[in-house]
Protein backbone atom coordinates (compact mmCIF):
# COMPACT_ATOMS: atom_id res chain seq x y z
CA UNK A 1 0.00 0.00 0.00
CA UNK A 2 2.76 2.41 0.96
CA UNK A 3 6.40 2.07 0.08
CA UNK A 4 9.06 4.61 1.04
CA UNK A 5 12.77 4.63 0.34
CA UNK A 6 15.16 7.21 1.69
CA UNK A 7 12.28 9.54 2.48
CA UNK A 8 13.39 13.06 3.45
CA UNK A 9 11.47 16.16 4.51
CA UNK A 10 13.28 19.43 5.05
CA UNK A 11 11.95 22.78 6.18
CA UNK A 12 14.77 25.14 5.29
CA UNK A 13 17.76 23.94 7.28
CA UNK A 14 15.70 21.76 9.58
CA UNK A 15 15.46 18.08 8.66
CA UNK A 16 12.12 16.79 9.92
CA UNK A 17 12.34 13.36 8.31
CA UNK A 18 15.80 12.02 7.67
CA UNK A 19 16.11 9.17 5.17
CA UNK A 20 13.59 6.63 6.38
CA UNK A 21 12.49 3.43 4.65
CA UNK A 22 9.30 1.56 5.31
CA UNK A 23 6.70 -0.62 3.66
CA UNK A 24 3.10 -0.84 4.75
CA UNK A 25 1.16 -3.88 3.51
CA UNK A 26 -2.49 -4.20 2.61
CA UNK A 27 -4.78 -4.86 5.56
CA UNK A 28 -2.07 -4.06 8.04
CA UNK A 29 -2.22 -1.57 10.83
CA UNK A 30 1.02 0.35 11.02
CA UNK A 31 1.99 2.76 13.75
CA UNK A 32 4.37 5.66 13.99
CA UNK A 33 5.36 6.31 17.58
CA UNK A 34 7.53 9.11 18.77
CA UNK A 35 7.73 12.18 20.94
CA UNK A 36 6.49 15.54 19.66
CA UNK A 37 8.65 16.83 16.84
CA UNK A 38 9.96 13.39 15.91
CA UNK A 39 8.74 13.72 12.31
CA UNK A 40 5.57 11.64 12.54
CA UNK A 41 3.20 14.24 11.20
CA UNK A 42 5.58 15.24 8.41
CA UNK A 43 5.71 11.61 7.35
CA UNK A 44 1.91 11.37 7.48
CA UNK A 45 1.54 14.49 5.39
CA UNK A 46 3.83 13.08 2.74
CA UNK A 47 1.90 9.80 2.67
CA UNK A 48 -1.35 11.72 2.29
CA UNK A 49 0.13 13.56 -0.70
CA UNK A 50 -0.34 16.95 0.92
CA UNK A 51 3.30 17.67 1.52
CA UNK A 52 5.86 17.20 -1.27
CA UNK A 53 8.97 15.10 -0.58
CA UNK A 54 12.33 16.78 -0.15
CA UNK A 55 14.08 13.56 -1.17
CA UNK A 56 13.71 9.82 -1.65
CA UNK A 57 10.90 7.93 -3.31
CA UNK A 58 7.37 7.22 -2.19
CA UNK A 59 4.59 5.10 -3.69
CA UNK A 60 1.12 5.18 -2.21
CA UNK A 61 -1.49 2.68 -3.46
CA UNK A 62 0.99 1.94 -6.23
CA UNK A 63 1.00 5.55 -7.45
CA UNK A 64 3.39 8.48 -7.25
CA UNK A 65 2.04 11.18 -4.89
CA UNK A 66 3.74 13.96 -6.84
CA UNK A 67 1.65 13.31 -9.95
CA UNK A 68 -1.37 11.39 -8.65
CA UNK A 69 -2.25 13.17 -5.41
CA UNK A 70 -5.97 13.53 -6.08
CA UNK A 71 -6.31 9.96 -7.37
CA UNK A 72 -4.61 8.61 -4.27
CA UNK A 73 -6.62 10.78 -1.92
CA UNK A 74 -9.83 9.61 -3.54
CA UNK A 75 -9.13 6.21 -1.94
CA UNK A 76 -7.80 7.56 1.30
CA UNK A 77 -9.36 8.79 4.53
CA UNK A 78 -7.42 11.38 6.43
CA UNK A 79 -7.81 12.32 10.08
CA UNK A 80 -5.48 15.28 10.53
CA UNK A 81 -4.05 16.22 13.87
CA UNK A 82 -5.81 19.58 13.80
CA UNK A 83 -9.54 19.39 13.17
CA UNK A 84 -10.71 21.11 10.00
CA UNK A 85 -14.45 20.97 10.55
CA UNK A 86 -16.75 23.78 9.54
CA UNK A 87 -17.86 24.93 12.96
CA UNK A 88 -20.75 27.00 11.60
CA UNK A 89 -22.34 24.10 9.75
CA UNK A 90 -24.26 21.26 11.37
CA UNK A 91 -22.82 17.84 12.07
CA UNK A 92 -24.83 16.35 9.21
CA UNK A 93 -23.81 19.08 6.75
CA UNK A 94 -20.16 18.53 7.58
CA UNK A 95 -20.55 14.89 6.57
CA UNK A 96 -22.66 15.72 3.51
CA UNK A 97 -20.23 18.27 2.11
CA UNK A 98 -17.28 15.96 2.67
CA UNK A 99 -19.07 13.22 0.75
CA UNK A 100 -19.59 15.72 -2.06
CA UNK A 101 -15.84 16.29 -2.28
CA UNK A 102 -15.59 12.62 -3.18
CA UNK A 103 -18.46 12.99 -5.64
CA UNK A 104 -20.52 10.27 -3.99
CA UNK A 105 -24.19 10.11 -4.94
CA UNK A 106 -26.28 12.14 -2.50
CA UNK A 107 -28.33 9.13 -1.46
CA UNK A 108 -25.22 7.17 -0.56
CA UNK A 109 -23.79 10.08 1.43
CA UNK A 110 -27.05 10.42 3.29
CA UNK A 111 -27.15 6.72 4.25
CA UNK A 112 -23.54 6.63 5.25
CA UNK A 113 -23.84 9.87 7.21
CA UNK A 114 -26.65 8.32 9.26
CA UNK A 115 -24.54 5.25 10.01
CA UNK A 116 -21.46 7.27 10.74
CA UNK A 117 -23.30 9.56 13.14
CA UNK A 118 -24.44 6.41 14.93
CA UNK A 119 -20.87 5.17 14.89
CA UNK A 120 -19.57 8.42 16.34
CA UNK A 121 -22.52 8.67 18.74
CA UNK A 122 -23.53 12.01 17.32
CA UNK A 123 -26.97 11.16 16.02
CA UNK A 124 -28.72 13.36 18.59
CA UNK A 125 -26.54 16.24 17.49
CA UNK A 126 -27.11 15.75 13.76
CA UNK A 127 -28.69 19.17 13.33
CA UNK A 128 -26.70 21.15 15.82
CA UNK A 129 -23.81 23.32 14.81
CA UNK A 130 -20.32 21.95 15.36
CA UNK A 131 -19.09 24.98 17.28
CA UNK A 132 -20.59 24.15 20.70
CA UNK A 133 -19.67 20.44 20.60
CA UNK A 134 -17.05 19.13 23.00
CA UNK A 135 -13.51 18.42 21.83
CA UNK A 136 -14.17 14.69 21.91
CA UNK A 137 -17.31 15.03 19.79
CA UNK A 138 -15.45 17.09 17.21
CA UNK A 139 -12.72 14.49 17.09
CA UNK A 140 -15.27 11.73 16.57
CA UNK A 141 -16.88 13.74 13.80
CA UNK A 142 -13.52 14.25 12.10
CA UNK A 143 -12.98 10.50 12.17
CA UNK A 144 -16.49 9.77 10.94
CA UNK A 145 -15.96 12.25 8.13
CA UNK A 146 -12.78 10.51 7.02
CA UNK A 147 -14.74 7.27 6.69
CA UNK A 148 -17.49 8.63 4.45
CA UNK A 149 -15.63 7.74 1.27
CA UNK A 150 -15.09 4.15 2.49
CA UNK A 151 -11.31 4.49 2.10
CA UNK A 152 -8.90 1.64 1.41
CA UNK A 153 -6.25 3.44 3.41
CA UNK A 154 -7.08 5.31 6.58
CA UNK A 155 -4.54 7.72 7.99
CA UNK A 156 -5.01 8.78 11.59
CA UNK A 157 -2.74 11.42 13.05
CA UNK A 158 -3.13 11.15 16.82
CA UNK A 159 -6.75 10.03 16.54
CA UNK A 160 -7.62 9.77 20.21
CA UNK A 161 -5.82 12.77 21.66
CA UNK A 162 -8.43 14.57 23.75
CA UNK A 163 -10.90 11.68 23.86
CA UNK A 164 -12.17 10.21 27.10
CA UNK A 165 -11.52 6.50 27.85
CA UNK A 166 -14.98 5.40 26.72
CA UNK A 167 -14.62 7.08 23.38
CA UNK A 168 -11.11 5.73 22.90
CA UNK A 169 -12.19 2.14 23.48
CA UNK A 170 -15.16 2.61 21.21
CA UNK A 171 -12.89 3.95 18.51
CA UNK A 172 -10.37 1.15 18.91
CA UNK A 173 -13.17 -1.35 18.53
CA UNK A 174 -14.32 0.35 15.31
CA UNK A 175 -10.84 0.60 13.91
CA UNK A 176 -10.25 -3.04 14.67
CA UNK A 177 -13.36 -3.91 12.73
CA UNK A 178 -12.33 -1.77 9.77
CA UNK A 179 -9.03 -3.58 9.75
CA UNK A 180 -10.84 -6.91 9.64
CA UNK A 181 -12.74 -5.63 6.61
CA UNK A 182 -9.42 -5.11 4.87
CA UNK A 183 -8.83 -1.40 5.45
CA UNK A 184 -5.19 -0.51 5.90
CA UNK A 185 -4.56 1.73 8.89
CA UNK A 186 -1.68 4.11 9.44
CA UNK A 187 -1.65 5.62 12.90
CA UNK A 188 0.53 8.05 14.78
CA UNK A 189 0.20 8.18 18.50
CA UNK A 190 2.06 8.81 21.67
CA UNK A 191 -0.25 6.59 23.66
CA UNK A 192 1.53 3.31 24.13
CA UNK A 193 -1.59 1.38 25.08
CA UNK A 194 -3.13 2.53 21.82
CA UNK A 195 -0.14 1.32 19.83
CA UNK A 196 -0.19 -2.03 21.64
CA UNK A 197 -3.91 -2.42 21.01
CA UNK A 198 -4.01 -1.40 17.41
CA UNK A 199 -0.71 -1.79 15.63
CA UNK A 200 0.46 -4.96 13.95
CA UNK A 201 3.75 -3.30 13.31
CA UNK A 202 5.23 -0.04 14.38
CA UNK A 203 8.26 2.17 14.20
CA UNK A 204 9.58 4.37 16.95
CA UNK A 205 10.65 7.70 15.50
CA UNK A 206 13.08 10.08 17.10
CA UNK A 207 14.63 13.19 15.55
CA UNK A 208 13.47 12.28 12.07
CA UNK A 209 14.84 8.75 12.08
CA UNK A 210 13.56 5.31 13.02
CA UNK A 211 14.97 4.25 16.36
CA UNK A 212 13.35 0.81 16.12
CA UNK A 213 10.92 -1.18 14.03
CA UNK A 214 8.88 -4.34 14.61
CA UNK A 215 5.77 -5.81 16.20
CA UNK A 216 4.98 -4.59 19.72
CA UNK A 217 6.15 -7.95 21.07
CA UNK A 218 9.41 -7.89 19.10
CA UNK A 219 10.18 -4.39 20.30
CA UNK A 220 9.63 -5.32 23.93
CA UNK A 221 11.84 -8.37 23.53
CA UNK A 222 14.55 -6.43 21.77
CA UNK A 223 14.63 -3.31 23.89
CA UNK A 224 13.35 -4.32 27.30
CA UNK A 225 13.25 -7.29 29.62
CA UNK A 226 10.26 -9.52 30.30
CA UNK A 227 9.48 -7.83 33.58
CA UNK A 228 10.09 -4.62 35.45
CA UNK A 229 10.39 -4.20 39.20
CA UNK A 230 9.40 -0.78 40.52
CA UNK A 231 10.72 0.09 43.94
CA UNK A 232 9.86 3.14 45.99
CA UNK A 233 12.01 3.97 48.96
CA UNK A 234 11.92 6.85 51.40
CA UNK A 235 12.76 10.16 49.73
CA UNK A 236 16.49 10.70 49.29
CA UNK A 237 17.38 7.03 49.59
CA UNK A 238 17.29 6.33 45.87
CA UNK A 239 20.75 7.62 44.94
CA UNK A 240 22.28 5.91 47.92
CA UNK A 241 20.74 2.49 47.30
CA UNK A 242 21.02 2.42 43.55
CA UNK A 243 24.62 1.11 43.25
CA UNK A 244 23.90 -1.88 45.46
CA UNK A 245 20.85 -2.84 43.41
CA UNK A 246 22.46 -2.46 40.01
CA UNK A 247 23.66 -6.05 39.84
CA UNK A 248 20.18 -7.46 40.36
CA UNK A 249 18.97 -6.42 36.95
CA UNK A 250 20.04 -6.28 33.34
CA UNK A 251 19.44 -2.55 33.45
CA UNK A 252 18.55 -0.12 36.15
CA UNK A 253 16.94 3.27 35.98
CA UNK A 254 16.96 5.69 38.89
CA UNK A 255 14.14 8.22 38.86
CA UNK A 256 13.35 10.85 41.46
CA UNK A 257 10.40 8.88 42.80
CA UNK A 258 11.38 5.28 42.14
CA UNK A 259 14.00 2.82 40.96
CA UNK A 260 13.24 0.56 38.00
CA UNK A 261 14.95 -2.80 37.66
CA UNK A 262 14.66 -4.42 34.22
CA UNK A 263 14.91 -8.18 34.59
CA UNK A 264 13.43 -11.36 33.18
CA UNK A 265 12.41 -12.59 36.62
CA UNK A 266 10.89 -9.84 38.69
CA UNK A 267 9.93 -11.94 41.70
CA UNK A 268 13.45 -13.28 42.06
CA UNK A 269 14.90 -9.79 41.91
CA UNK A 270 12.39 -8.57 44.48
CA UNK A 271 13.26 -11.48 46.82
CA UNK A 272 16.92 -10.56 46.44
CA UNK A 273 16.20 -6.94 47.40
CA UNK A 274 14.43 -8.18 50.55
CA UNK A 275 17.29 -10.53 51.35
CA UNK A 276 19.72 -7.60 51.21
CA UNK A 277 17.65 -5.99 53.94
CA UNK A 278 16.33 -3.00 52.00
CA UNK A 279 12.79 -2.08 52.94
CA UNK A 280 10.89 -0.44 50.15
CA UNK A 281 7.79 1.63 50.81
CA UNK A 282 6.08 0.00 47.91
CA UNK A 283 7.01 -2.53 45.27
CA UNK A 284 5.50 -3.58 42.00
CA UNK A 285 6.43 -6.35 39.60
CA UNK A 286 4.92 -5.91 36.16
CA UNK A 287 5.34 -6.97 32.54
CA UNK A 288 7.39 -4.76 30.29
CA UNK A 289 5.29 -2.54 28.06
CA UNK A 290 5.88 -0.53 24.96
CA UNK A 291 6.17 2.49 27.18
CA UNK A 292 9.40 1.10 28.62
CA UNK A 293 10.70 0.59 25.09
CA UNK A 294 9.60 4.04 24.06
CA UNK A 295 11.22 5.80 26.99
CA UNK A 296 14.39 3.82 26.58
CA UNK A 297 14.64 4.72 22.91
CA UNK A 298 13.59 8.35 23.04
CA UNK A 299 14.72 9.32 26.52
CA UNK A 300 12.86 10.79 29.44
CA UNK A 301 13.63 14.42 28.83
CA UNK A 302 10.88 16.57 27.39
CA UNK A 303 11.43 17.45 23.79
CA UNK A 304 9.71 20.79 23.62
CA UNK B 1 -13.27 -2.13 29.17
CA UNK B 2 -15.01 -5.28 27.96
CA UNK B 3 -18.43 -3.83 28.73
CA UNK B 4 -17.72 -0.70 26.73
CA UNK B 5 -16.76 -2.68 23.66
CA UNK B 6 -19.83 -4.86 23.99
CA UNK B 7 -21.99 -1.80 24.43
CA UNK B 8 -20.66 -0.41 21.18
CA UNK B 9 -21.71 -3.52 19.29
CA UNK B 10 -25.00 -3.95 21.11
CA UNK B 11 -27.97 -5.13 19.04
CA UNK B 12 -30.39 -2.50 17.78
CA UNK B 13 -27.61 -0.26 16.50
CA UNK B 14 -27.23 0.53 12.83
CA UNK B 15 -24.21 -1.40 11.57
CA UNK B 16 -21.60 0.61 9.76
CA UNK B 17 -21.47 -0.03 6.04
CA UNK B 18 -19.05 -2.76 5.02
CA UNK B 19 -15.79 -1.79 3.43
CA UNK B 20 -15.78 -2.17 -0.34
CA UNK B 21 -19.55 -1.85 -0.73
CA UNK B 22 -20.42 -1.31 -4.38
CA UNK B 23 -21.75 2.09 -5.41
CA UNK B 24 -24.24 2.82 -8.17
CA UNK B 25 -22.30 3.74 -11.31
CA UNK B 26 -22.09 7.45 -12.11
CA UNK B 27 -22.14 8.67 -15.64
CA UNK B 28 -20.08 11.80 -15.28
CA UNK B 29 -17.69 12.87 -12.58
CA UNK B 30 -18.35 16.31 -11.13
CA UNK B 31 -15.41 18.62 -11.85
CA UNK B 32 -13.22 19.04 -8.78
CA UNK B 33 -13.60 22.84 -8.64
CA UNK B 34 -17.37 22.47 -8.65
CA UNK B 35 -17.13 20.20 -5.62
CA UNK B 36 -15.17 22.92 -3.84
CA UNK B 37 -17.74 25.53 -4.88
CA UNK B 38 -20.50 23.28 -3.48
CA UNK B 39 -19.00 23.73 -0.03
CA UNK B 40 -19.57 27.49 -0.15
CA UNK B 41 -23.09 26.76 -1.27
CA UNK B 42 -23.63 24.80 1.95
CA UNK B 43 -22.32 27.76 3.88
CA UNK B 44 -24.70 30.05 2.01
CA UNK B 45 -27.65 27.91 3.09
CA UNK B 46 -27.23 29.46 6.52
CA UNK B 47 -27.14 33.06 5.38
CA UNK B 48 -28.99 33.28 2.09
CA UNK B 49 -32.12 34.87 3.49
CA UNK B 50 -30.38 37.83 5.06
CA UNK B 51 -28.05 38.03 2.08
CA UNK B 52 -30.92 38.26 -0.39
CA UNK B 53 -32.75 40.85 1.69
CA UNK B 54 -29.59 42.93 1.96
CA UNK B 55 -28.86 42.75 -1.74
CA UNK B 56 -32.43 43.88 -2.44
CA UNK B 57 -32.64 46.59 0.20
CA UNK B 58 -29.31 48.29 -0.41
CA UNK B 59 -29.99 49.26 -4.03
CA UNK B 60 -33.56 50.29 -3.22
CA UNK B 61 -32.38 52.57 -0.43
CA UNK B 62 -29.51 54.02 -2.43
CA UNK B 63 -31.57 54.60 -5.54
CA UNK B 64 -34.40 56.16 -3.54
CA UNK B 65 -32.22 58.44 -1.44
CA UNK B 66 -29.45 59.41 -3.82
CA UNK B 67 -30.99 58.69 -7.16
CA UNK B 68 -34.45 60.16 -6.65
CA UNK B 69 -34.10 62.65 -3.80
CA UNK B 70 -30.64 64.01 -4.49
CA UNK B 71 -31.14 63.32 -8.19
CA UNK B 72 -34.17 65.59 -8.50
CA UNK B 73 -32.02 68.44 -7.19
CA UNK B 74 -29.26 67.67 -9.65
CA UNK B 75 -31.65 67.21 -12.55
CA UNK B 76 -33.34 70.54 -11.77
CA UNK B 77 -30.09 72.49 -11.75
CA UNK B 78 -28.10 70.84 -14.48
CA UNK B 79 -30.55 68.77 -16.53
CA UNK B 80 -29.17 65.38 -15.45
CA UNK B 81 -25.70 64.02 -16.02
CA UNK B 82 -24.30 63.23 -19.47
CA UNK B 83 -27.78 63.65 -20.91
CA UNK B 84 -29.65 61.21 -18.63
CA UNK B 85 -31.37 61.63 -15.28
CA UNK B 86 -29.10 61.31 -12.25
CA UNK B 87 -30.79 58.14 -11.04
CA UNK B 88 -30.19 56.45 -14.41
CA UNK B 89 -26.60 57.64 -14.32
CA UNK B 90 -26.01 56.53 -10.75
CA UNK B 91 -27.66 53.08 -10.79
CA UNK B 92 -25.11 51.25 -12.99
CA UNK B 93 -22.27 52.93 -11.11
CA UNK B 94 -23.62 51.64 -7.82
CA UNK B 95 -24.07 48.22 -9.38
CA UNK B 96 -20.39 48.01 -10.30
CA UNK B 97 -19.36 49.49 -6.95
CA UNK B 98 -21.44 46.94 -5.06
CA UNK B 99 -19.85 44.12 -7.03
CA UNK B 100 -16.42 45.46 -6.16
CA UNK B 101 -17.30 45.41 -2.49
CA UNK B 102 -18.80 41.93 -2.53
CA UNK B 103 -15.88 40.58 -4.55
CA UNK B 104 -13.39 42.10 -2.13
CA UNK B 105 -15.30 41.07 0.98
CA UNK B 106 -15.69 37.47 -0.09
CA UNK B 107 -12.00 37.25 -0.98
CA UNK B 108 -10.64 38.59 2.30
CA UNK B 109 -12.06 37.16 5.53
CA UNK B 110 -13.49 33.92 4.06
CA UNK B 111 -10.15 33.22 2.36
CA UNK B 112 -8.24 33.78 5.57
CA UNK B 113 -10.77 31.56 7.35
CA UNK B 114 -10.10 28.86 4.76
CA UNK B 115 -6.46 28.85 5.78
CA UNK B 116 -6.62 29.64 9.46
CA UNK B 117 -9.95 29.68 11.22
CA UNK B 118 -12.21 27.15 9.59
CA UNK B 119 -9.35 25.46 7.75
CA UNK B 120 -11.74 24.69 4.91
CA UNK B 121 -8.96 24.59 2.35
CA UNK B 122 -7.09 22.03 4.41
CA UNK B 123 -10.20 19.88 4.62
CA UNK B 124 -10.66 20.12 0.86
CA UNK B 125 -7.05 19.16 0.26
CA UNK B 126 -7.48 16.05 2.39
CA UNK B 127 -10.19 15.05 -0.08
CA UNK B 128 -9.21 14.51 -3.74
CA UNK B 129 -9.12 18.24 -4.55
CA UNK B 130 -5.94 20.04 -5.60
CA UNK B 131 -4.83 23.53 -4.62
CA UNK B 132 -6.03 24.92 -7.95
CA UNK B 133 -9.46 23.34 -7.50
CA UNK B 134 -9.71 24.92 -4.07
CA UNK B 135 -8.98 28.38 -5.46
CA UNK B 136 -11.05 28.07 -8.61
CA UNK B 137 -13.96 26.63 -6.63
CA UNK B 138 -13.95 29.57 -4.27
CA UNK B 139 -13.82 32.11 -7.11
CA UNK B 140 -16.58 30.23 -8.94
CA UNK B 141 -18.72 30.49 -5.85
CA UNK B 142 -18.07 34.22 -5.56
CA UNK B 143 -19.15 34.56 -9.19
CA UNK B 144 -22.32 32.59 -8.45
CA UNK B 145 -23.15 34.76 -5.47
CA UNK B 146 -22.46 37.91 -7.47
CA UNK B 147 -24.84 36.67 -10.16
CA UNK B 148 -27.65 36.37 -7.64
CA UNK B 149 -27.05 39.85 -6.28
CA UNK B 150 -26.68 41.43 -9.73
CA UNK B 151 -29.88 39.81 -10.98
CA UNK B 152 -31.84 41.28 -8.10
CA UNK B 153 -30.13 44.63 -8.57
CA UNK B 154 -30.98 44.77 -12.26
CA UNK B 155 -34.58 43.88 -11.47
CA UNK B 156 -34.74 46.77 -9.00
CA UNK B 157 -33.23 49.07 -11.63
CA UNK B 158 -35.85 47.97 -14.12
CA UNK B 159 -38.54 48.73 -11.54
CA UNK B 160 -37.09 52.22 -11.13
CA UNK B 161 -37.31 52.59 -14.91
CA UNK B 162 -33.60 53.24 -15.39
CA UNK B 163 -32.83 50.34 -17.72
CA UNK B 164 -32.79 52.01 -21.14
CA UNK B 165 -31.66 49.28 -23.46
CA UNK B 166 -31.76 45.52 -24.11
CA UNK B 167 -27.97 45.65 -23.85
CA UNK B 168 -28.63 45.70 -20.11
CA UNK B 169 -28.84 41.90 -20.23
CA UNK B 170 -25.08 41.96 -20.70
CA UNK B 171 -24.71 44.10 -17.60
CA UNK B 172 -25.16 40.87 -15.64
CA UNK B 173 -21.90 39.26 -16.84
CA UNK B 174 -20.22 42.67 -16.89
CA UNK B 175 -21.01 43.35 -13.25
CA UNK B 176 -20.02 39.82 -12.20
CA UNK B 177 -16.76 40.28 -14.10
CA UNK B 178 -16.16 43.51 -12.20
CA UNK B 179 -16.56 41.65 -8.91
CA UNK B 180 -14.21 38.85 -9.99
CA UNK B 181 -11.63 41.35 -11.22
CA UNK B 182 -11.38 42.30 -7.54
CA UNK B 183 -11.96 38.90 -5.93
CA UNK B 184 -9.18 37.15 -7.86
CA UNK B 185 -6.27 39.48 -7.01
CA UNK B 186 -7.58 40.14 -3.49
CA UNK B 187 -7.76 36.42 -2.68
CA UNK B 188 -4.21 36.03 -4.01
CA UNK B 189 -3.20 38.80 -1.63
CA UNK B 190 -5.20 37.36 1.29
CA UNK B 191 -3.29 34.09 0.94
CA UNK B 192 -0.06 35.91 1.75
CA UNK B 193 -1.43 37.41 4.96
CA UNK B 194 -1.18 35.89 8.39
CA UNK B 195 -3.36 38.47 10.15
CA UNK B 196 -6.49 40.21 8.98
CA UNK B 197 -5.23 43.71 9.79
CA UNK B 198 -4.15 44.35 6.20
CA UNK B 199 -7.75 43.99 5.06
CA UNK B 200 -8.95 47.14 6.79
CA UNK B 201 -6.01 49.01 5.26
CA UNK B 202 -7.03 47.68 1.87
CA UNK B 203 -10.52 48.99 2.46
CA UNK B 204 -9.47 52.37 3.76
CA UNK B 205 -6.89 53.20 1.13
CA UNK B 206 -8.08 51.35 -1.96
CA UNK B 207 -11.68 50.19 -1.95
CA UNK B 208 -13.44 53.20 -0.42
CA UNK B 209 -11.52 55.85 -2.39
CA UNK B 210 -12.18 53.87 -5.56
CA UNK B 211 -15.85 53.63 -4.72
CA UNK B 212 -16.04 57.42 -4.38
CA UNK B 213 -13.79 58.61 -7.19
CA UNK B 214 -14.07 56.15 -10.07
CA UNK B 215 -17.04 57.66 -11.81
CA UNK B 216 -19.59 55.95 -9.61
CA UNK B 217 -21.33 59.10 -8.38
CA UNK B 218 -20.12 61.72 -10.86
CA UNK B 219 -18.18 61.80 -14.12
CA UNK B 220 -14.42 61.74 -13.57
CA UNK B 221 -14.19 64.80 -15.80
CA UNK B 222 -15.14 66.69 -12.60
CA UNK B 223 -11.81 65.69 -11.08
CA UNK B 224 -8.53 67.59 -11.46
CA UNK B 225 -6.63 66.16 -14.40
CA UNK B 226 -4.02 64.23 -12.38
CA UNK B 227 -6.80 62.52 -10.41
CA UNK B 228 -8.62 61.79 -13.64
CA UNK B 229 -5.60 59.89 -14.81
CA UNK B 230 -5.49 57.95 -11.55
CA UNK B 231 -9.21 57.18 -11.75
CA UNK B 232 -8.76 56.01 -15.30
CA UNK B 233 -6.38 53.20 -14.32
CA UNK B 234 -8.55 51.86 -11.50
CA UNK B 235 -10.46 48.69 -12.30
CA UNK B 236 -13.65 50.11 -10.87
CA UNK B 237 -13.67 52.93 -13.43
CA UNK B 238 -13.77 50.33 -16.21
CA UNK B 239 -16.43 48.27 -14.43
CA UNK B 240 -18.60 51.36 -13.94
CA UNK B 241 -18.14 52.57 -17.52
CA UNK B 242 -18.99 49.15 -18.93
CA UNK B 243 -22.10 48.65 -16.81
CA UNK B 244 -23.27 52.19 -17.51
CA UNK B 245 -22.86 51.90 -21.27
CA UNK B 246 -24.84 48.66 -21.22
CA UNK B 247 -27.81 49.82 -19.13
CA UNK B 248 -28.01 53.15 -20.94
CA UNK B 249 -27.53 51.53 -24.36
CA UNK B 250 -24.48 53.65 -25.23
CA UNK B 251 -22.37 50.70 -26.31
CA UNK B 252 -19.19 51.43 -28.24
CA UNK B 253 -15.79 49.98 -29.02
CA UNK B 254 -14.41 51.38 -25.78
CA UNK B 255 -16.51 48.82 -23.92
CA UNK B 256 -14.48 46.01 -25.42
CA UNK B 257 -11.46 47.72 -23.92
CA UNK B 258 -13.12 47.96 -20.51
CA UNK B 259 -14.08 44.27 -20.64
CA UNK B 260 -10.58 43.29 -21.73
CA UNK B 261 -9.05 45.28 -18.87
CA UNK B 262 -11.30 43.51 -16.33
CA UNK B 263 -10.69 40.06 -17.85
CA UNK B 264 -6.96 40.71 -17.78
CA UNK B 265 -7.05 41.70 -14.13
CA UNK B 266 -9.09 38.63 -13.21
CA UNK B 267 -6.66 36.40 -15.11
CA UNK B 268 -3.59 37.95 -13.52
CA UNK B 269 -5.24 37.69 -10.11
CA UNK B 270 -6.05 34.02 -10.67
CA UNK B 271 -2.50 33.26 -11.81
CA UNK B 272 -1.12 35.04 -8.74
CA UNK B 273 -3.60 33.16 -6.55
CA UNK B 274 -2.38 29.84 -7.88
CA UNK B 275 1.09 30.79 -6.71
CA UNK B 276 0.18 32.23 -3.32
CA UNK B 277 -2.29 29.44 -2.49
CA UNK B 278 0.31 26.81 -3.41
CA UNK B 279 2.94 28.52 -1.32
CA UNK B 280 0.58 28.60 1.63
CA UNK B 281 -0.91 25.12 1.36
CA UNK B 282 1.82 22.91 -0.11
CA UNK B 283 4.52 22.74 2.54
Amino acid sequence: MVEAHGLVKRFGEFVAVDHVDFTIHKGESFGFLGPNGAGKTSTMRMISCISPLSGGTLRVLGLDPATNGPRIRARMGLVPQEDSLDTELTVLDNLMIYGRYFDLPRKVIRERAEQLMEFAQLRERAHSRVDPLSGGMKRRLTIARALISDPDLLILDEPTTGLDPQARHLLWDRLYRLKQDGVTLVITTHYMDEAEQLCDRLVVMDKGRFAAEGTPRQLIEAFSTKEVVELRFAPGQHEELAPSLADLAERQEVLPDRILLYTDDGDAALAEVARMGHVARSTLVRRSTLEDVFLRLTGRTLVD
Amino acid sequence: MATVVEGAAAPGRTPLFRHGEALPARRLATPMWLRAAAYWGYQYKRTWRSSIVTSFLIPVLYLAAMGIALGSLIDKHSHGVDGVTYVAYLAPGLLAGTCMQIGTNDATYPVMGGFKWMRTYHAQLAAPLSVYDVLLGHLAWIAARLSIVVTIYLAVMAAFGVVYSPWAVLALPAAVLTGIAFAAPVSAFAATQDKDSAFSTLYRFAIIPMFLFSGTFFPISQLPSWLQLLAYVTPLYHGVALCRDLTLGLVGWADLGHAAYLCGLAAIGYAAGRRTFSRRLVV
